[in-house]
């Protein structure tokens, strides 16, 4: 117990890996060292690695349409995007307006903030005229 | 007026009108989904994050795709569906009345009808909050449809009341949509969306979560000009000198989901207390022939749940039709399950026994959290039938009991079966 003492914890990290929920304390030993405490599980450690050294989320929002039913069509990262590009690639597909037909899959906007991630449809989308604009 | 005759008419084209229409189709039985939006998928259209699908498919999907693959399967089994098709009347003798701008008034003649309709959110009514009516005050699933389908942002500087899961997915939306989220108000001690939420879309953009607190006024005449939210004691009553103003233009309101069944009440269906309608273990409600599955039934956690429950209610109304039960086995014995400790929720109301059937299948929710239970089965003499250990019960998430129906040995005499959740008995030592 005293020697956990001497570490310092740089990051609390909460596991949402499952519902349990459990806190894992990034600390940090004399030496430089990076360690983790608190995990109860192997996907917890990874996750609290991985969360650690370089957070990543799946984008999901929407891009313009010009020629459909509605106006949006649904998308995502087709991969988890590192956090901090999160804003840069909203801003691209905030300005970015395809056209129908669309299908589930289609890569919309490839390789989006040069990360190989690519942005990709989450439904199809007939043309038409747009009747709900 | 236009009529059609069908084996199953299906009353929506959400998840569970979907999934039932396909199990209807592939026993080779004609079904047709009607369906009062333009086009099918229901509320998953507009919940564009992630999450779903991890039970019924293995991956996590958005709503979208998650409807997605199965309108494509719908569209490849080549089954009807009539769309902006609004159902207004169900009779005892199942026909369906139905409106829609194509066809007018048209009639269906079913031999068994699928009740699939859904659920709505509570609205500012539900709630009884004090002040003026001004505009800028929406459900947070309504605010959903604006932002995700029909582009239109709800205004810029929001506070979102409740923290279940459709509150905090749409604080973390319209943080990318650039509004500013104030705060997300929650009158429970604790959070009541998944823990997986909280983190990924508050605290990843340092969006306030303010815990036992509760909206107590609103202000401002003809658009929304901020709201006070006062602090909660344990029975949730107002405590006087806790005020704060919250200046904002949006409101929205994610205080929870009521079955919507209308069209159940139109038919006759007996309803519970706890809305939705009584059913017994076939999902069939009070009128022969006419099941209820999905959220119109019981509003579920997963759409994963809803899906797996419309399957049962689509290969039900194939063997009703069938004559497998219901029409010829008039005097079934009919058993009514009720709750008992720590029990507050429970479907289905009746339990039918039949040889046919193999699977007991029983839902409930349990009033406080507890650890290491034991889930139990009794009848009306406190006879144990049925027992089963879990490491922990939380009243947000629904439990599922899955019974094999020819291992229970019950009473003939029996006509009242009892779930219990007790403290597990300490082990005896030796």
């Amino acid at each position: 117990m005293e020697k956990s003492d001497e570490r310092e914890v740089i990051k609390t990290i909460r596991c949402i890996v499952c519902p349990t929920g459990c806190e894992i304390e990034v600390k940090e030993i004399p030496d430089g060292e990076i360690v983790f405490e608190g995990y109860t599980c192997k996907r917890g450690l990874e996750y609290a690695k991985q969360e650690f050294s370089e957070p990543k989320r799946i984008l999901t929002t929407t891009i313009r349409v010009d020629d459909a039913l509605h106006p949006l069509i649904p998308v995502r990262t087709d991969k988890p995007l590192i956090k901090q590009k999160l804003n840069e690639a909203l801003k691209i597909m905030a300005r970015t307006i395809v056209n129908a037909p669309i299908k589930m899959g289609d890569i919309l906007i490839e390789n989006i903030t040069n990360e190989e991630v690519n942005i990709i449809a989450s439904r199809d989308l007939k043309k038409c005229k747009n009747i709900i604009k | 007026m236009k009529r059609y005759n069908i084996d199953v008419a299906i009353i929506g084209g959400g998840a569970a009108g979907l999934a039932a229409a396909i199990e209807v189709k592939k026993a080779e039985f004609n079904p047709l989904i009607m369906e009062r939006d333009l086009e099918l998928g229901g509320i998953l259209m507009q919940c564009i994050h992630n999450g779903f699908g991890l039970k019924e498919f293995k991956e996590e999907l958005t709503g979208p795709e998650y409807a997605q693959r199965f309108i494509n399967e719908i569209n490849e089994l080549d089954i009807p569906y009539k769309l902006d098709t609004m159902v207004i009347e169900i009779t005892p003798d199942k026909k369906i009345y139905a409106v829609s701008k194509n066809e007018g008034l048209i009639e269906i003649n079913s031999k068994a009808i699928i009740l699939s309709m859904g659920c709505r959110e509570k609205t500012r009514g539900a709630i009884n909050v004090p002040g003026f009516r001004p505009s800028g005050i929406f459900t947070a699933g309504q605010a959903q449809r604006f932002v995700n389908i029909e582009g239109y942002l709800p205004g810029k500087t929001i506070v979102i009341l409740g923290s279940g899961d459709i509150g905090m997915i749409m604080a973390r939306r319209l943080t990318w949509e650039g509004c500013k989220v104030k705060a997300v108000v929650e009158i429970q001690p604790y959070v009541s969306g998944l823990l997986r939420n909280q983190v990924q879309c508050l605290e990843d953009y340092n969006i306030p979560l303010i815990t036992s607190y509760t909206l107590t006024k609103i202000h401002g005449k003809d658009r929304l000009k901020g709201i006070t939210i006062s602090k909660v004691g344990r029975n949730f009553d107002q405590i006087i000198g806790t005020d704060r103003f919250i200046e904002c233009d949006t409101l929205l309101l994610s205080v929870g989901l009521i079955p919507e069944n209308e069209l159940t009440r139109i038919a006759g269906a007996e309803i519970s207390p706890m809305g939705g309608a009584v059913i017994d273990n076939n999902l069939e409600t009070t009128i022969e022939g006419v099941f209820a599955c999905g959220n119109v039934l019981q509003v579920h956690d997963l759409v994963d749940l809803v899906t797996a429950e419309a399957k049962r209610a689509g290969k039900n109304a194939v063997d009703y039709i069938n004559e497998r039960f219901g029409k010829t086995q008039k005097e079934q014995r009919k058993i009514r399950l009720n709750s008992g400790e720590n029990v507050t929720y429970i479907k289905p109301d009746y339990v039918n026994f039949n040889e046919l059937l193999k699977n007991l299948i029983i839902n409930f929710r349990v009033k406080h959290p507890d650890r290491r239970i034991q889930i139990q089965l009794k009848d009306e003499t406190n006879r144990i039938i049925y027992k089963l250990k879990k490491p922990y019960v939380i009243p947000s998430e629904m439990n599922e009991l899955k019974i094999n129906i020819g291992n229970l040995e019950i009473n003939t005499e029996c006509n009242e079966l009892i779930i219990d959740v007790i403290p597990q008995p300490e082990p005896l030592i030796d």
